[in-house]
């Protein structure tokens, strides 16, 4: 086991190498002169030329890309033009909004799609089953800022039920720091009215994001699990005496999981990327909105700051998912 | 053909017919993608306000809701949204091939160099593409537009870099397999050579997986361009795109919500179509793969 | 042989909904086993008898099967047993071992917990118990050994794999065992040991065991009593020394004649000409007829039914053939 990890950690620095790489070249593919762009628009030819030699922009690339990676180790991202502050600090401060965000959308959709698609292979060709399939048929091809508009216009404004945009409400205050995650540190620290408050806040950009997920993986884990329940051991433990239940939900389902599981690990890049989308809509204060609005303005620093992060974060979840897939299938650790 | 070979090419079809009959939502979805198709072709010519789709200005009739004379209602400059939605079709269509067809013109050569040639090529092609694929789409994408600039030429740019490494798994896999089917062995120790068994076998069997990922792609291409014009870096109004229209209706939510519900409408429909089109494909063409 | 059988199969037909039509399996099986009886149900593969095993035990999913008759299980009726009494009936009154190991134990679950499973579900409870129960069960299929406990499946030979399924098969103290050709997914040498084992055990513990496979040799060397099958239906029934001294039915000739003769090696062994009919377009009266040396007219009209005679001590010798008299 202990090789399996060190060989998928050793793939990760790579990978990494790979992400560096790739947001240097498409940094450097952009018409616009960084140097101008840097110096700002009321700048004379002077100051962009010593903006160009402060920034190494006149060095040849493969010596720009070495301080890239210096400068990237030391933790500097560059700053932002819109902000006026560095991009690691903004990073810092966005990202746990959208890890928030993230975190609970996924929670949503396995635990309501994995029992979903395993009922509806159990039920196969009830009503449930044909409109639990159509429902999730639906959910993949759902846009995720559609579905946000319309869901906010719902039970946003005609119902009232739930704030449509923001993180807490302008007047109360955010907990004490603990992980940055408004909610975690709510509940951490005991203010539970405000992790009332944070929840309601969340719960229907979280939904919006889950949608697509949970229709996938409930086709997903359905397909398993229909493949699974006609597995000779799956005979041969209903032929022992094994009860129905614990044959489907235990047996049967850890089987299933594992595909299911690397198609999570597919939903959880899929959500990062979608917070672009929602967190625009519902106006969350996380690096999905910071990224928009830097694009928009033309400020780049900040977009490759937060591509390099979700390259990260997913590479990270990717590896997490591999060691429980390790773990779940005993097989891998002697492949 | 002779007579056993006529009628196992005649069972085959009976069978095939018989699956993708027999799944209701798999008809619907060739339903979906020919009402798609047909749209884009002869939409603009049967608009009831032509004009409207590049944006001429009727500010005496803007934001009015659906009514008879505008089935989608009018948008912020007085425009019939139903001409600029069936408009758009066309927009989506040529965003959708383009995006697809360049994806598959870089992913597919290179995934069958990986898999069938192996070794230090397949090493380097792969974690290439690894790499990509570790940033969500999405998100790679914008950052390219970013870099280039807004404008929909970019962003279906941008997009097809972000896709073609997904066929370069796809087919990688499948020529990794084949290499080593024992007809290929075998037609290699009849001498073939590379090209042959490239163009007779190898090709040919990554067809099937290729034609699903293809069509289920279109609707995501779509998607993914609209998604930009919605963060506004795609195609910018007043161009008949539809993720843009959205971006700028929704500043006229919530009372004006049916501006933004029409185009996001027909987004899903198309994507939907192209999703079930897709399943019901490779329901046909390799029913040992994951059925309902 | 006493009483009334342990486990009567009467006229029970089975067929299968498929895409092409429906497949008639099982037509009409006529089966009484008294309790301590050794069966073996020999077959050609697609003859219904894996299919056979596993109605007994109602493991055919229902929707696409579909079946009639009867098969009853100690006096009660199997067919229409509700959950619970399936429950008591799978493991704790008729056990079951599968034919491949490799397929037939779950990947993801080490040997203990597939034995504790089963353990549990015939009322075991507690840690230790399962523990020590689990040892002497593997104890009993010649697996004594602790280790193998927190292994994986994949990490056993296929002999093992075989011994754990029968462990399995016995956790519940079933008084029935069904084997369904629990040596031909094995070796060679491995086979004789397995074979050995299961009579061993049946023999130790009394069971009453039902052998089935396509192999004469395996059915032959435990077996008391024989029954060959074709094409979904018994042919014949008879004591097994009866049967190899004096086969009645053309395909139990068939079958003998194909096996080779070590006393006589140059003697080619004779194939029976033509295949298994299609259970979905079956000919017509005797399924076995166009393969048939003794083939009469009658034969293409009517299906023969098992009929037969007493023989020695009182076993019945039923042959399902129009030239039988």
């Amino acid at each position: 086991m202990i090789r399996y990890i060190a060989r998928r950690l050793g793939l990760l620095g790579v990978m990494l190498g790979g992400l560096v790489l790739i947001t240097f070249v498409v940094s450097n593919i952009a018409p616009s002169d960084p140097a101008a762009l840097a110096a700002g628009p009321d700048a004379t030819k002077d100051m962009v030329e010593t903006i160009r030699h402060e920034y190494g922009l006149d060095r040849p690339l493969p010596l720009q890309f070495v301080r890239y990676v210096s400068d990237l180790l030391h933790g500097n991202l560059g700053r932002s033009i819109q902000t006026g502050d560095a991009v690691a600090d903004d990073l810092a401060r966005y990202f746990p909004a959208t890890m928030e965000l993230v975190l609970l959308s996924m929670a949503f959709s396995v635990l309501a799609g994995v029992p979903v698609g395993m009922l509806a292979a159990v039920w196969r060709n009830s009503l449930f089953d044909h409109a639990m399939r159509m429902l999730a048929v639906s959910g993949v091809a759902l846009p995720a800022f559609w579905a946000a508009l319309i869901l906010q216009l719902v039970f946003g404004v005609w119902l009232g039920w739930l704030p449509t945009s923001g993180q807490l409400s302008v007047a109360t205050s955010p907990p004490p720091a603990v992980t940055g995650m408004v909610i975690v540190d709510a509940l951490l620290t005991g203010h539970f009215a405000v992790f009332a408050e944070a929840m309601r806040y969340a719960v229907l950009p979280a939904f919006v994001l889950a949608l697509p997920s949970i229709a996938a993986i409930v086709r997903v884990n359905r397909a398993e699990m229909i493949e699974v329940l006609g597995s000779d051991y799956v005979t041969a433990a209903r032929a022992h005496g094994v009860s129905p239940w614990r044959v489907i939900g235990w047996l049967a389902l850890k089987n299933a999981m594992l595909p299911t599981l690397a198609m999570i690990g597919l939903r959880f890049g899929w959500t990062l990327g979608s917070t672009v989308l929602v967190e625009t809509v519902f106006d969350w204060p996380g690096i999905g909105l910071y990224a928009v609005s830097s694009a928009i303005a033309s400020d780049f620093k900040p977009v490759m700051g937060v591509t390099l992060i979700v390259g990260v974060t997913f590479m990270l979840a990717n590896l997490v998912i591999d060691l429980a897939y390790g773990w779940l299938d005993p097989r891998t650790k002697s492949a | 053909m002779s007579g056993i070979a006529l009628r196992v090419a005649g069972r085959h079809g009976q069978f095939v017919a018989w699956t993708f009959a027999a799944s209701a939502s798999a008809l619907f979805g060739l339903a979906l993608v020919a009402g798609f198709l047909l749209l884009a072709a002869i939409g603009p010519s049967i608009v009831p306000y032509p004009a409207d789709a590049t944006g001429a200005m009727h500010l005496a009739q803007r934001l009015q809701p659906p009514s008879a004379a505008h089935w989608f209602g009018t948008d912020e400059m007085g425009d019939d949204i139903f001409t600029r939605v069936i408009v758009g079709t066309r927009t989506s269509l040529w965003i959708g091939l383009t995006i697809t067809g360049i994806a598959t013109l870089i992913g597919v050569p290179l995934g069958i160099a990986a898999g069938y040639l192996g070794g230090r090529v397949r090493g380097v092609i792969m974690r290439t593409t690894d790499v990509f694929l570790a940033v969500p789409a999405l998100v790679l994408a914008l950052a390219i537009v970013a870099a280039l600039g807004p404008g929909i030429l970019h962003g279906v740019l941008a997009l097809s870099l972000v896709w073609w490494p997904g066929y370069v798994r796809l087919i990688e896999a499948k020529a990794l397999t084949l290499r080593s089917e024992p007809y290929v062995e075998a037609a290699r120790t009849m001498g073939a050579g590379h090209r042959w068994i490239l163009l007779r076998h190898i090709l040919p069997n990554c067809f099937s997986p290729l034609v699903v990922k293809a069509s289920m792609d279109m609707g995501l291409a779509i998607l993914g361009a609209a998604s930009l014009g919605f963060i506004g870096l795609g195609a910018k109004p007043p161009a008949p795109e539809w993720g843009a229209m959205i971006s700028v209706a929704r500043s006229y939510m919530p009372d004006w919500w049916w501006y933004s519900f029409f185009p996001g409408l027909f987004i899903f429909l198309t994507v939907l179509g192209f999703n079930l089109f897709g399943d019901g494909l490779r329901d046909m063409l390799d029913p040992r793969s994951a059925r309902g | 042989m006493t009483g009334a059988p342990l486990l009567e199969i009467r006229d029970f037909r089975l067929s299968f909904d498929g895409y092409e039509g429906t497949a008639q399996v099982l037509n009409g099986i006529d089966l009484g086993i008294a309790e301590g009886e050794a069966v073996g149900i020999v077959g050609e593969t697609g003859c219904g008898k894996s299919v056979l095993a596993r109605s007994i035990l109602r493991l055919n999913p229902s929707p696409p099967a579909r079946f009639s008759g009867s098969i009853r299980f100690a006096g009660r009726e199997v067919l229409t047993m509700d959950a619970a009494e399936l429950h008591a009936l799978r493991g704790a009154g008729i056990g079951m071992v599968f034919q491949d190991p490799a397929t037939y134990l779950n990947p993801v679950f080490t040997i203990g917990s597939q034995l504790a499973d089963v353990l549990r579900a015939h009322g075991l409870r507690g840690r230790e118990k399962i523990r020590q129960c689990s040892l002497e069960l593997l104890e009993a299929v010649q697996l004594a050994d602790p280790a193998l406990l927190p292994r994986y499946p994949h990490e056993l030979s296929g002999g093992m794999r075989q011994r754990v399924l029968i462990a399995q098969a016995l956790a519940g103290n079933p008084r029935l065992l069904i084997a369904d050709e629990p040596t031909t997914a094995l070796d060679v040498t491995i086979q004789g040991q397995v074979l050995a084992l299961i009579a061993g055990l049946v023999s130790r513990l009394k069971l009453t065991l039902v052998l089935i496979s396509h192999d004469l040799g395996v059915i032959g060397a435990i077996c008391r009593r024989i029954v060959v099958m074709y094409a979904g239906a018994i042919v014949e029934d008879a004591p097994a020394e009866a049967l190899f001294a004096e086969p009645r039915h053309p395909y139990t000739r068939g079958l003998l004649a194909a096996v080779p003769d070590l006393q006589r090696p140059d003697a080619m062994p004779r194939g029976i000409p033509g295949s298994i009919p299609s259970a979905r377009l079956p000919p017509p009266g005797c399924r076995f007829h166009p393969r048939c040396p003794l083939a009469m007219p009658v034969c293409r009209r009517e299906t023969p039914r098992l009929a037969g005679d007493a023989c020695h001590a009182g076993t019945a010798h039923r042959t399902a053939c129009h030239a039988v008299p």
